[in-house]
């Protein structure tokens, strides 16, 4: 994007600092990042991205389509991604359930694109305008078979924005779906969001190949490459299809040779970058011998609460996941050799409880303090979970 | 400093509205403001409320734990709230709408609103004396922030009804 | 090259031939039939995208040197909008059959219709889910036996063309897969109309089912076509008793009109934003 585009993108998106939703925040998040294509399909608490897209895309030449469901939806951004647009859906639990199949078409086919989940109450139709962290472990495995994606989670309106351009960002270096798991709560709250300046965007456009068409290889590169990807209309003819495929692309569906190297470079090309994609927050934790581990609406409970307790000189600190998928496990596991505890508040009944516990490996002990219904922590809850996790070490 | 304002209503006198009004009165204030909403499925009619969060600091808890201000706009609201908030708080009503027998500062921002000519413009009243009471805002702020929010061709009564609040105090 | 046939094969992905088609499919034949639009209409295949879902008529993209894109079962119209859309300068043709398209994909089928975005549908319809060997399709015929119907269907099946008629589409069309000239010709004008075109192409199944209990063969399947199918443009020169009586399946064109079409109408939005800029 040049100085001229962002400038007029900056004229529709308004006054900054803004005083927006989450949701609205991500829509700007998106334009900001090159986003030119949003294909959806409404649903509470997700639905005001759509409008904000809705409205937004004409202005910057993109293009808003309204899908009949989600797993349309979802189609039409993959089709969109490769014909050569940066491309995002939002949806909220029924609907991203419904996007699985094709969130693994994406992954296997190494299509770019950006799926923001603004998590609902579940299982089902559930509590369709409350807030929940339930959809956690459905972002890392919601699709059959074996693969990588990233996921990020935000906690505020500004993070929404910030945390959609880096989505972008990753998803078309590493040519992956990238999952914003928001929530109802941020989703729909209003703060203060401030705009980056056109200096202070820093965004990653796709590579394209640049080698003739005959030398061209679409799906290799060796064992964690990230290739350049040929998308439609540039003339490199390249097939793309989600059975078992060549670095040719061409199908090898009963060889287990190319299924294996296939897969294996889908989940390389993720987990050896895996440390450079560790987006944390950590706070308090010089000395700390307890902390508190949280993510996305939850983490500003837990930052209160863990003031108050700092307030009565207890040694406890404070670590966010703001990187969610891949699970930034040495992080963790060096928490562990510092702390006698780790407290775990989440809205669900355990989810990232457990590739913490995985990751901590027995090292320090770890609470859970689940919470679901739709309404988020309250301070003096995780103020007592921690009081608790505390005295439960002395006896 | 953390100021915690609780708006509560009906479903379409423009509760959410005012919040959003408010929070980003601060922000142009260059406060930090966190607004959040709730209100059942019908779009008219049904309780609302509006939370508005105004802190120098950066907020973390989002959620209100004891308000500093109640203003109450609806009888059920009254009924709902009242008991729940703490007696320092302070407590605004619209007496055209709500019978109350405690202290509160009662103005009648529905009949102001008609006097000048339109019901929908009782909210806009309503802000101004929240600011003027409260000084959670600036009137400056406050007025920057009607502006922005309100159709065009209303700025004038809106103007005035923001005017009519702060005489209101 | 002076030869058509040679001219035809240039067009194809060579090093995935053979094809997985069974001896007396008609997939190839339609792909033969593209392939032949493609070159009289002269189009640049760099622009053009070829899209499918899964079942063997899905598998036509993968024959074709051009760009492809070989989705999940039932959603390649849902990906096709997503290409067309975000580039209308590609042309999007997509291969699907009665399965992939009305089946499990039957909502996006009569949306895309509806919502008229400037794609070329070419449905090859057998009767039965061919690739899983034979089962019950949603235009199975009334009492046709199949691996998942064996004591006869007892579901009323789809007329696609009518179907696809009904939800808008301003273009559609159905041959039997031997009227090559026909076929090739009414491709060449689906390609070219300006919205969403749908060509049901009959094509047998001589492994999986055939229409008919007891056919024998493909002459016999191509024999049924004949007895069971009516030119449109001679129905239409029935009388209406005649056509009362009348219960062969119409073949030709059978819809063609003029409709707003989705990319043109959104450009029109875009450039209403940009002169309002300047």
């Amino acid at each position: 994007m040049d100085k001229q585009g962002y400038d007029a993108i900056r004229k529709l998106l308004g006054e900054s600092p803004a005083f927006v939703q989450g949701d609205v925040a991500c829509a700007y998040g998106a334009v900001l990042a090159g986003c030119r294509y949003f294909a959806g399909y409404p649903i509470t608490p997700a639905t005001e991205t759509a409008e904000s897209m809705a409205s937004l895309m004409p202005g910057c030449g993109g293009t808003y389509i309204q899908m009949e469901d989600e797993i349309a939806s979802i189609a039409a951004v993959i089709g969109a991604s490769w014909a050569g647009e940066k491309a995002m859906t939002t949806t909220s639990g029924p609907g991203f359930s419904l996007m699985q199949e094709n969130i693994g078409y994406a992954c296997m086919t190494e299509t770019p694109c950006v799926i923001v989940n603004v998590q609902r109450s579940g299982p089902s139709t559930g509590q369709p305008t409350e807030p929940a962290q339930g959809d956690m472990m459905q972002a890392r495995w919601g699709s059959h078979g074996d693969y990588e994606l990233i996921a990020l989670v935000p906690n505020s309106v500004q993070e929404c924005l910030d945390l959609v351009i880096e989505a972008f960002n990753l998803s078309e270096r590493f040519r992956v779906p990238v999952i914003v798991l928001t929530d109802g709560e941020v989703g729909h709250m209003r703060e203060k969001t401030v705009i980056p300046e056109f200096d202070e965007l820093k965004l990653v456009e796709r590579e394209t190949p640049t080698v003739p068409r005959e030398s061209y290889v679409p799906f290799g590169g060796g064992e964690a490459a990230v290739p350049p990807m040929g998308f439609f209309g540039l003339g490199y003819r390249t097939y793309v299809t989600g059975l078992t495929h060549t670095e040719k692309g061409l199908p090898a569906t009963s060889s287990a040779e190319e299924h294996t190297k296939l897969v294996s470079r889908l989940c390389e090309k993720i987990r050896q970058a895996s440390e450079s994609l560790v987006r944390i927050e950590e706070r308090y934790l010089d000395e700390a011998e307890f902390a508190v581990v949280s993510y996305g609406i939850t983490s500003r409970v837990a930052l209160n609460a863990v003031r108050t307790l700092r307030r009565r000189k207890k040694k406890i600190g404070y670590l966010r996941l703001i990187g969610l998928w891949p699970f930034p496990e040495e992080r963790l596991l060096g928490l562990s050799k510092q702390v006698k505890g780790i407290l775990v508040p989440e809205m669900n009944l355990g989810q990232v409880y457990h590739p913490i516990r995985e990751a901590v490996a027995g090292k320090c002990r770890v609470a859970h303090l689940p919470k679901i219904g739709g309404e988020i922590h309250t301070p003096a809850e995780i103020v007592e979970a921690v009081q608790k996790l505390m005295g439960g070490r002395r006896r | 400093m953390r100021k915690e304002i609780q708006l509560a209503g009906f479903g379409g006198q423009g509760i959410v509205l005012s919040g959003l009004i408010l929070g980003e009165a601060a922000i142009l204030d260059g406060m930090n403001a966190v607004q959040t909403q709730s209100y059942g499925p019908e779009s008219r009619g049904g309780a609302a409320r509006s939370d508005v969060i105004i802190s120098d600091a950066p907020i973390d808890y989002p959620k209100v734990v004891s308000p500093d201000i109640l203003v109450v706009l609806s009888q059920p609201a009254y009924d709902k709230y009242r008991s729940e908030v703490g007696k320092k708080a302070m407590l605004i009503i619209d007496s055209d709408l709500v019978e109350s027998d405690e202290s509160a500062l009662c103005v009648p921002f529905s009949k102001l609103a008609d006097e000048l000519g339109r019901r929908i413009v009782a909210n806009v009243i309503m802000l101004g004396t929240l600011a003027k009471v409260s000084e959670c805002v600036t009137r400056d702020s406050l007025e920057r922030a009607v502006l922005r929010n309100i159709p065009k061709g209303t700025e004038e009564l809106n103007l005035k009804a923001l005017d009519a609040g702060f005489r209101s105090a | 090259m002076f030869n058509k046939a040679e001219r035809i094969r240039e067009y194809l992905r060579s090093e995935m031939l053979p094809s997985i088609f069974c001896s007396g499919c008609g997939n190839g034949n339609v792909l033969n039939y593209t392939l032949r639009a493609i070159d009289e209409l002269r189009i640049d295949i760099d622009k053009v995208v070829f899209i499918s879902g899964i079942g063997c008529s899905s598998r036509l993209p993968g024959y074709i040197d051009a760009d492809g894109l070989h989705t999940t079962h039932g959603r390649a119209i849902a990906f096709a909008t997503g290409v067309k859309t975000a580039n209308p300068d590609l042309t999007v043709i997509i291969f699907t059959g009665d399965g992939d398209c009305a089946g499990i994909g039957g909502n996006h089928l009569i949306h895309a219709a509806r919502r008229n975005v400037d794609l070329t549908v070419i449905e090859m319809n057998n009767y039965n889910y061919g690739m899983t060997g034979g089962q019950l399709s949603p235009t199975t015929p009334v009492e046709g036996r199949t691996t998942t119907s064996p004591f006869g269907n007892l579901e009323e099946p789809f007329d696609l063309a009518a179907l696809v008629v009904g939800a808008g589409a301003p273009f559609v069309a159905r041959w039997p897969v031997g009227y090559p000239y026909e076929t090739v010709d009414t491709i060449k004008r689906g390609i070219e109309k300006k919205g969403f075109s749908f060509i049901e192409i009959l094509t047998p199944c001589p492994t999986g089912y055939s229409p008919e209990s007891g056919l024998k063969g493909n002459r016999q399947i191509w024999d049924w076509y004949k007895r069971n199918t009516l030119l449109a443009s001679k129905y239409r020169q029935l009388s209406d008793e005649e056509r009362a009586d009348e219960d062969r399946m119409l073949i030709g064109v059978l819809q063609d009109v003029e409709k707003r079409e989705f990319t043109d109408e959104w450009a029109k939005l875009v450039a209403q934003f940009a002169a309002s800029r300047e």
